[in-house]
Formats: C-alpha cells, structure tokens, sequence
C-alpha cells in the first residue's frame, strides 16, 4: 500500500534532531534573560488543613528577596468554565488549584511564593513564611472518601448526575452511568460468570524534564511567557483567566518539551511567575523540583473497581457490569468518564451497565496519561476476560476475537464504531512469532491483553510559505515531544512533491500561529498533520496559478504530480516555479485550519512473557512484543517509539510504581530513587508489530499512536505472571511484596 | 426524524424511554424539541447556549466538533456522550 | 553569604575558570554560570542521570559533584562532544535510529554510552543495560537508546580499524 506515496512510510531524521543531540535545544529550564528573578514555591506540609493566617514579614525581610506573593494577590475574577481545548475546567479549580485558597487540599498544595535574585536566596526566604494551619483528618482513596461521614474537601459541591445537582454533599462530584440491553437477563444466560474487585495506586508520568516557566510582565502591559508545555495556547488562555485579563494580552513561547504524557496540560507555574513579576519588574523563572513535580503535579487517578463478566459455553459474552470509583485528586475530573467509555470497548457485548464515579481526595488534583482511566479499567476487564477463557477452556486470543468488536458494533456508551482495527491487532498477536515461541522453563507464564483508546481531533493552524529555493517553512503550534516536527512535514512533502528535507517545520509562539490545542490525545500527527496536508494543498493549488500564469492557460489545465507541474507539453518543477513567484502574483504562503471530524480510535494489544522467583517475588519481564494500530504509520520508527514508550510506562505501572501514601497523606517516595520507574536494566527489547487499518475519515489513513499502547501491559503482565505462578492479581502495583502476599495467601 | 438514544440518568424524565424518534436539522433543534415533548431534558443537556461541559454529541457514531449545530440527517443516530481529552 | 571560590577547569578542551559558592554543585555552576544549558537537570539528588558529564573521563552525575570538586579537573559536557561541525558517532546514531522522543535524557545518555564505549569498544546487550542503568528515559522504553548505542560501537569499531 504504502508504495504509492515517496514520503509517508520512511524514515527520515526529524529536523529538530541535531539541537537535541549537541545540548543546543533550549528546554524550559534553560530559558536565561537578563535580570532574571529566581521563584520558588512554598507548599502545603498538610494534605487537608484550613489555611488560618500567612505571614510573610520575614521572608520580605530576607536579603536579595524581592517580592512574596499569596493567592490573595490573584485578581477575584468570578468562577467561569475555562476551555482549555481539550475540554473545559472551572476557573476557581485552575486558581485554587495554582495558590491555596482558604484550605490546602492535599500535600505539596502550593500557598505562597518568594522570588529572589538568587534561587538559594528564594530556597531560604521561603521557609521563613509563617503558614498556620488547622490540620483537617484526610480522605486518600475513594472508597474512604466515599463513606458516610468521610472528610469532606469541598463544602459546596454537590454530586452531579448528568448536568443535574443532587443534593448530596459528599467527596463525589459527579456519578453517570451506561446501560445498554439487560444484564439481569444477560447474567442469567451466562453459564460461566467471574466477578472481581480491583485496586489501582496513583501513578506519576514520570517525565524527566520537571515544569518550568519564565514569566515577564512587561511594561506595555502584556504578559510574556516561556515555559515547557504540551499546549501553549492552553498556557496562554489559562493564565489569562486566572490574572483576569484577555487572552491576547498574554503570549505563550513553547520552549522545548523534556516529556509531559498528559502532565504538561495542566497550569501550574506561570501564573505564579507573572504576579512576581508583576510585582518586582523583572522576569521571574520558576523551576519545580523533583519533590514538587511529585507532590504538587498531577498524577493520574488510583481507583476502585468491581467487574463482572459472563458467557455461555461456546465462548459467547452475554453480560458485562463495571463499578468504576476513581480518586480525581483535590479537584473533580478523575478521568473515570473515559473509563467507562473503554472498560468494555474492545467487546461486543448485548448487556452492559457501568456506573462510574469521580471522586475527589486529599492527594494531587489528577492530570491525564496517555490514555486517560483506560489502562486502569483494562487491568481489570482483560484480567477478568483471561481468566473466563481458561473457565471455558479457549485460548485467550480466539476467545477474545469471537467476541472483538469490529466496525457497526454498539458500544455501552451508545454509539456504534466506525472502521476498527480489533480483530486485525488480536490476528497479528496470535500470528506473531513470539505466541507460539516456547517458554522453556519454571515459574515463566505468557500474558495477553488489548486496549482502546479514543483519540482525539480538536483544532489545529498551519500555514506553509514557499522560499525561492524551492523549499517551504512549515509553521504549527504543536509542541513537540516526539518528532511531530517531522511527522507533519512529512504530510506536507507528500502533497507537494519534495523530499521532507525540504520542508523546515517550526513550531512558533501564540502570537505568530493560529489557535492549536495540545499535544495530547494522540491528536497531533492526526490533526496537525491534517492541517499541513491541507496547507500543502492550498500551496499547490496556488502554484498551478502561477505556472498557469507563466503559459498562459487556466489554471484547472495545469497537472499537479510528484513535484512537477504540467500541462499540454509545459512543465515545471516545483523548485523551478519557485522561482518564478515574485513575476507572478509574489510569496506564495499556503494556510490552513482545522477541527476535524474523522478521528480513528486505535486499538493495540501486548505478548509479555515473565519468569517470578517465588522465593523473593520479583518479577523479571522476558520478552515483550507490542501490536497497535497506525491507521497508518507515516514515520514507522516514530510509531515504533510510541509503542515501545507507552508499553514501558505500563510495565512500570503494572510492576513497580505508586504513590506510597503514609496515613497522614504524605507521600513518602517522592524521589527518583524510591519512586521506581523501569531502567535499561530491567527490560529487554520491546518488540513491535505495526497494524494498519486505515482510518477513512483521514487523507492519508492516520490514527494517532500516542496512547493505546499504554492500555494493554497492566493486565498482560498479570496475566502473565498468573499463568507463571497460579496467583490472581487484582491490586496494583504487583511488586515483590504483592506478590509474595498472594502466594501466601493462596498457600 | 433522528433517533435519539437517551442516557439512562435522563430517562427519568422520558418516562423510561431509551430510544426516541425527533425532527430536527441541528442537533440543537433536536434537543429543542425532545425538551418540547419531554420538558427539563434540555435543561441537563445544555447551559449558556452550548451543550454542558464535558458532554459531547455523536451523530451516527462520530463525535461533533460542532456540538448543537452539527447537522442530524433523516434516520441519523443521535448520543450524548462523555467528553474525551487525552494524554 | 560565603565568599566565592575560584575554580580553575578544562572544560570541552578549553581552559575555563569560574567562580563559585561552596554549596554550588558543578551541575549549577555548568548551566548557570557557564550557560553550557546542553547539561539538564531532572532531579537533582542523582538518580536520573539527565546531569551525566564526563570528569577525567569518567562519568559523573553533576548533581552530585560541587563545583569546588571540579577544581584541575577535565570535564566533557554534551556540548563537546561533536568535533567541530562532526557529530559524534554517537550522536549521528541516536538520530539515525531514532533514539529520542523528547531529547532531555539524550545528553546524559550519550555521555554515558560514550564513557562505556571509550573504555569497552563491544559491550554486550547486557553491559550496555547494566551501564546505562543510571540513565532514566521516560520516552522510549530504551529499545532504540541500545540499539543506536550498539550501532555507534561498530561504527566506533570500523573507524578504529580504518
């Protein structure tokens, strides 16, 4: 298939490569001005407690301080929802969210800030601010923030059900259920049912780049910010909001991105940095430590689940039903919708119901990853879905496609799929050579799972200008964190005809580049790259004028193929014509926006093979092959790397990670050190299986890559490990201790 | 006329129907007339003149960007959904 | 405040003096006295590897280092170590092999694999895993991280017998 196109398919080195491998790309922490102000943040010690006074005399006092702010320094604009491109969040959240109000809600909470000419001058004024509290009693998980008489966070809220306030003051924000068919009915005609509660811990994204903004307000008024982000356009309208003033007096420069996997959304520093600076005059830059990146970002939701699945002998599923808590952290959006929406996804299935419930707790307000509620909830279907195929006696990846969903399959959420690639991915997973590959030894088992996951469209800016030499600037607003620079000038070189090296893509601030959303949703290469396609059309068109104007024909007779423009007899490479602009009509600049419909949801599944020492628990992963669906890969190596990342981030996930909370709400592994994210030691190759079912709702096919392959490996590695040593997990993270606790247990 | 599916914690106010037949052009005269049939329906789906935060519509299985305006043909299948974002 | 030190260093072959506090650590004193910013931070207590440069050609977290310790000592950050306009072999195949995704462990990394194949010019799969250990990469599950290291080795090998 993908013979028919010169550019999408290969492999080039990504233009922004040579900086990023000499130490000369500028990332958000390495943004210097002059007469920079160093900003350091002072955060909660207390995971609920009432803030009863704050007295910074003392670190105004302190030498070379210059300015200590409070949340009592943000204006008092009223709450409004703020629309932060991918979904909207209130502003009083963002605010509170940024500075405490009234009440820290959960450790790491930040309350104050000091900005100083030297960062240790900033590091020791701040711990002379004089915070007294009213320590509250705490709510860390769900299910306890759930009972009857639970710390409650937030006086005011209310559980909403679908847009309509109860009255029930309570730590749940918002319960929403699907129901699709009858699963009284469903259950009855099951002849094989298994019903298991799950746990999940909070988790971190891990990035290793930890936040960080300058922020100047300059004297005509505006507000100038550089900071590492996956959305600045997010950046720009979300701390407008908060200092209250328009968008546009605010400008947002994306700095380089040292990761975000959905922890880069959300605002944390910059308005913070821009009241300094308001304050002082001076430009301010505050950089998070580890600790703070742990203990006051958004990690992702720890929950509670309860599912039940049954099917009749011949492999059928007639009934499935979910209960999804979700800890949202200390504001609601726990990201259990999504869950909910995935958690039987990848099946067809006449009788379902699931209630999901987001609820808030006294730990960090919750941010996306990859794939947002759908790995959690995957960890328990694809474990339940392995553990009915060995009851009815099926190999775990027929049973799985006897029942895949495929395109006109309704989903428990109400709409049906369009073009899927389920049945494609499980194909390739049972003919994939590591399947049949024998295990050769003790204590060794071989998991599978699969995963769905939405994707996202959202709006996206584009313009291409045309430069004599016949090579064009490709100017876009999507932060780049992993090669989208080329993956959109790719798309771009396909429609025009010239190699990819031609194209100079750059990613440009919030003033010089239509509005963009994030870099999130698996959405940039889909949506971005849909954008530039568009853009690249709008050059060629405008380029056939120009070659029409040169032969003096209408433009609708000039051909346009592979570079080369031609009409009866005539032609002209595009390099040629470039030339010829300032003769016919001037600079040719293509442009184009989009909010696409369209968006291909993608599915991937994993092979993990793993060998437990029953003597000490560990787990050791063998080998580990990744399957996903590309729609189709435009960089395959690109491809590669997003399968290979998001199945580490979940072996991680599965086997090690988690915020250990001690009673008090303090998280006590909040280092690189104790917070155990897999190492080159601890894995072998990942191998990977590229599927392509084109998405028909794109010009070239793309599905967007980023985040399904994150789904799979939680269930796939206890799957795995079940099969390795005859132990059920329901609780993550399954390390050395869970696993020696199920042994005993089944001893 | 459009299919609309109801979300089941609104089928308290369509007397338990999960189904319903509605004219309409937009997805916003949709919702204007199943209020008409069924009062309050609108109230929970739409604030300000826009669908509520975080629902979206699908017509026939594919997500609107366009929310109220996004045109429903004859025989289209009509969902309130979750609104999705992303990592 | 404490008075500040004069240290005196090779820094990517040139000679470079720079004074510092006591508390400073060479980490600091590169990125912010120096502006040599190619050095990242990722968590300052030495367990990320993101600082990774080269003292007396060993590998050492710069976090973890005070720039006093620098003093008379030869120090190779990411900046140095392309020759010239020539990349490094192994920067030329991290780019290749499409190593990196976001690119912030990337100078780490390349340091410590350059530390690994100055002295072991054919490490195994596994001795490359062992030693780059310290190295944290959030991005790529380190599958093409070993295998741009491993094809940088035979490029190094090939050039070494050219």
């Amino acid at each position: 298939m993908s013979t028919q196109y010169s550019v999408i398919g290969t492999r080039p080195v990504r233009h922004d490569g040579a900086d990023k491998v000499t130490g000369r790309a500028i990332y958000g922490a390495d943004f210097q001005m002059a007469g920079l102000l160093h900003g350091v943040i002072l955060r909660s010690p207390h995971a609920h407690a009432r803030i009863l006074s704050i007295d910074t005399s003392k670190a105004k006092a302190y030498p070379g301080v210059q300015a200590v702010v409070t949340a009592d320094d943000f204006p008092e604009a009223p709450d409004k929802m703020v629309d932060l491109g991918e979904g909207e969040t209130p502003l009083s959240h963002i605010r509170g969210n940024v500075l405490a109000k009234g009440k820290a809600l959960y450790r790491g909470h930040a309350v104050a800030a000091v900005a100083a000419a030297s960062l240790h001058d900033a590091e020791e004024a701040v711990k002379l601010i004089d915070v007294q509290y009213e320590v509250l009693p705490c709510a860390l998980t769900a299910p306890d923030a759930m009972k009857d008489g639970a710390p409650i966070l937030h006086e005011s809220m209310r559980t909403k059900e679908l847009g309509q306030k109860t009255d029930r003051v309570s730590n749940v924000a918002e319960h929403f259920r699907h129901v699709l068919g009858d699963i009284g009915a469903g259950f009855a005609e099951a002849e094989a049912v298994v019903e298991r509660e799950f746990n999940t811990s909070t988790v971190h994204q891990g990035y290793i780049e930890p936040h960080a903004a300058t922020a100047l307000w300059n004297n005509d008024g505006r507000v100038l910010v550089w900071c590492s982000t996956q959305g600045s356009f997010v950046v720009r309208d979300a701390t407008a909001c908060v200092l209250d003033i328009p968008v546009s007096q605010v400008k947002v420069t994306p700095t380089e991105i040292g990761g975000g996997f959905g922890g880069k959304i959300p605002v944390y520093l910059e308005p913070v940095a821009a009241i300094l600076s308001k304050q002082t005059g001076r430009p301010v830059k505050i950089v998070m430590t580890r600790r703070d990146v742990f203990e006051g970002t958004g990690p992702t939701p720890g929950c509670y689940m309860k599912v039940k699945i049954g099917a009749r002998k011949d492999g059928t599923i007639t009934a499935a039903q979910a209960y999804l808590a979700f800890e949202a952290g200390a504001y609601p959006g726990a990201m259990v919708g999504p869950a909910g929406m995935t958690v039987f996804a990848a099946y067809d299935i006449p009788n379902v119901t699931i209630d999901g419930y987001d609820v808030v707790v006294n730990k960090p307000s919750t941010a996306a990853y990859r794939a947002p509620g759908a790995p959690n909830a995957a960890f328990a279907t694809e474990t339940l879905i392995d553990e009915l195929a060995e009851k009815l006696g099926m190999d775990p990846i027929d049973f799985r496609l006897k029942n895949a969903a495929k395109e006109g399959t309704r989903r428990a959420d109400g709409p049906k799929f369009r073009k899927i690639g389920c049945v494609e991915v499980l194909q390739a997973m049972k003919a994939h050579p590591h399947y049949s590959a024998p295990l050769g030894g003790p204590n060794r088992g071989r998991g599978v799972a699969i995963g769905f996951w939405f994707n996202v469209g959202l709006q996206s800016s584009c313009t291409i200008a045309v430069n004599t030499d016949g090579h064009v600037n490709l100017v876009e607003g999507s932060t780049d964190i992993g090669g989208t620079r080329t993956s959109i000038a790719m798309q771009a070189a396909e429609v025009l005809g010239i190699p990819v090296e031609q194209v100079q893509p750059v990613v440009e601030d919030t003033d010089a580049v239509g509005y963009t959303a994030v870099t999130g949703g698996s959405r940039t290469t889909f949506a971005t790259g849909w954008a530039a396609y568009e853009a690249a059309q709008d050059v060629v068109r405008q380029m056939k004028e120009r070659a029409a104007k040169l032969w003096a024909i209408e433009p609708a007779a000039v051909q346009a193929e592979r570079g080369v423009f031609s009409s009866n007899g005539h032609s002209i490479t595009f390099k040629d014509l470039a030339t010829k602009l300032a003769t016919t009509g001037g600079p040719v600049v293509g442009r184009a926006t989009v909010n696409p419909r369209g968006v291909g949801g993608s599915f991937a599944g994993c092979i993990a093979d793993v060998e437990v020492d029953p003597e000490t628990g560990k787990t050791t992963v063998l080998r580990f092959t990744s399957v996903q669906d590309a729609g189709r890969a435009i960089h395959p190596s690109y491809v590669e790397g997003q399968m290979q990342g998001g199945s580490v981030q979940g072996i991680g996930w599965a086997l090690n990670e988690e915020y250990w909370m001690n009673p008090q709400g303090t998280m006590v592994n909040s280092s690189l050190l104790d917070y155990r994210m897999p190492t080159a030691l601890d894995l072998p190759m990942i191998e990977t299986k590229i599927v392509e079912v084109p998405n028909p709702g794109h010009p070239f096919g793309v599905r967007g890559v980023g985040e399904a392959n994150i789904v799979p490996p939680l269930a796939g590695l206890a799957n795995a490990i079940y099969h390795a040593i005859g132990v059920r997990m329901n609780r993550l993270p399954m390390n050395p201790p869970a696993i020696l606790q199920a042994l005993w247990d089944k001893k | 006329m459009a299919t609309v599916f109801i979300p089941a914690l609104l089928q308290g106010l369509t007397g338990g129907r999960s189904k319903l037949e509605v004219a309409g052009a937009t997805v916003g005269e949709v919702v204007e007339n199943l209020d008409r049939a069924w009062p309050g329906i609108a109230d929970r789906l739409v604030e300000d003149g826009r669908l509520r935060t975080n629902i979206s519509v699908a017509v026939d299985g594919e997500v609107s960007p366009m929310g109220l305006l996004e045109p429903v043909a004859a025989g289209s299948e009509v969902h309130f959904v979750a609104a999705i974002s992303g990592g | 405040m404490p008075g500040k030190v004069h240290i005196h260093t090779l820094i990517n072959n040139q000679p470079t003096d720079f004074l510092c506090e006591p508390r400073q650590s060479l980490l600091e004193c590169l990125r912010d006295t120096l502006n040599l910013t190619g050095t990242k931070e990722g968590c300052n207590d030495g367990n990320c590897g993101a600082c990774t440069v080269l003292m007396d050609g060993r590998p050492v977290t710069s976090c973890l280092v005070l720039g006093v310790e620098a003093q008379d000592a030869a120090i190779t950050t990411i900046e140095g170590v392309a020759k010239g306009n020539t990349l490094h072999p192994l920067q030329q195949s991290f780019l290749e092999n499409a190593a990196l995704q976001c690119g912030i462990c990337t100078p780490g990394f390349i340091l410590a694999a350059k530390a690994l194949l100055d002295q072991e010019p054919d490490p195994s799969e596994e001795r490359i895993r062992f030693y780059l250990a310290n190295n944290l990469c959030r991005c790529t599950g380190y599958d093409k991280i070993i295998r741009a290291v491993q094809d940088a080795a035979a490029r190094m090998r090939e050039e070494a017998r050219a």
